[in-house]
């Protein structure tokens, strides 16, 4: 009986440490962000409403905002266009763009055409604003605080269930619900 | 005839390549090119996640193997360039994970396993070894039952 003590304890420890990989492992080959905690990367960048301006991402501190990477190439973004459309009318959270390796003419004809749910949208043509934010795929959502920290990164088109069981929970209680 | 065959056939081979090839970074530099070949072949594609961003055609890739040149250019030791790209896309970026407390285990384990397997295979020679030495008695003890 003895023998049998030594391969079952290793068969235990493998289950043991395959288990908690499973567990671990991240959702569809979602990556953490290690942005996560750590203050947002500043850009500055031309605005897609006025490529004569340019958009610091400085300023934005001192509220919270949702930086929204997207591109009119993208698929999922045309997706969850309707779900930015809410957020904005919800008054909630102000939505920044970053358009990511996109035409400013397509860019501004999508939004338009469908919308516009932006306060701002910064043009990164370049898509080195992108690599700084750790993006590897839009759409993109990042919450973040108004000490200008990012407390949360959504991969994916942005749905209902993310917007209500993961940002707002994350956000001050709306004016007026005390 | 077959030299002529050997050398098309070789031909065909090194055009083959040649379009396969989607990195064409050539640095002037031998030594920064080896190690831009050495970095980009372990720096993780994020968007196909088990190709590097040498082997991958995704634009992102592209945009990444222009960092590492630029990096280079500039003077950039290879741990600056994986540090600056794990701050951005965490350590799922090195394919070769870095020693860290939480990576111990992935390091360690190969080494105790082996000599884990040494010691019971050392335990299982001891043991064989003690049944031939007691051999004669226990075969007549077997065969009577």
């Amino acid at each position: 009986m003895n023998r049998f003590y030594l391969p079952l304890g290793i068969f235990a420890l493998l289950a043991l440490v395959l288990a908690v990989g499973i567990r671990h492992s991240p959702d569809k080959g979602i990556i953490v962000s290690p942005l996560i905690g750590k203050a947002a990367p500043r850009f500055a960048l031309p605005d897609l409403a006025d490529p004569s301006h340019v958009i610091d991402s400085t300023a934005l501190s001192g509220r919270w905002y949702l930086l929204n990477v997207w591109g009119t190439w993208c698929v999922e973004c045309r997706a969850e266009h309707e779900m930015l459309l809410k957020v904005h009318t919800s008054g909630r959270v102000p939505l920044i763009g970053l358009d990511w390796k996109d035409e400013d003419d397509r860019a501004q004809a999508w939004l338009r055409q469908l919308g516009n749910p932006y306060e701002l949208v910064a043009v990164d043509r370049g898509g080195r604003a992108a690599i700084d934010w750790g993006v590897y795929g839009a759409p993109e959502t990042f919450l973040v605080n108004p000490q200008g920290v990012v407390v949360y990164k959504h991969v994916g088109a942005l749905d209902e269930s993310t917007w209500t069981r993961e940002i707002l929970p994350r956000l001050p209680a709306a004016p007026g619900k005390g | 005839m077959r030299t002529g065959l050997f050398l098309m056939m070789a031909l065909l081979l090194a055009a083959a390549t040649s379009v396969l090839a989607l990195d064409t970074t050539q640095l002037a530099d031998p030594a920064l090119q080896g190690r831009y070949l050495a970095l980009t072949h372990e720096l993780r594609c994020m968007q196909c996640q088990n190709e590097s961003i040498a082997d991958s055609p995704v634009d992102l890739a592209a945009d990444l193997r222009n960092q590492v040149r630029d990096q280079l250019l500039a003077g950039k030791s290879d741990e600056e360039i994986r540090n600056w790209m794990a701050a951005r896309y965490g350590d799922f970026i090195l394919f070769r994970p870095r020693f860290a407390a939480r990576t111990a285990w992935l390091w360690l384990a190969p080494g105790v396993l082996l000599l884990l397997g040494a010691f019971i295979s050392w335990r299982i020679v001891r043991q064989r070894a003690q049944l031939l030495a007691s051999d004669s008695d226990s075969v007549d003890e077997d065969q009577r039952s």
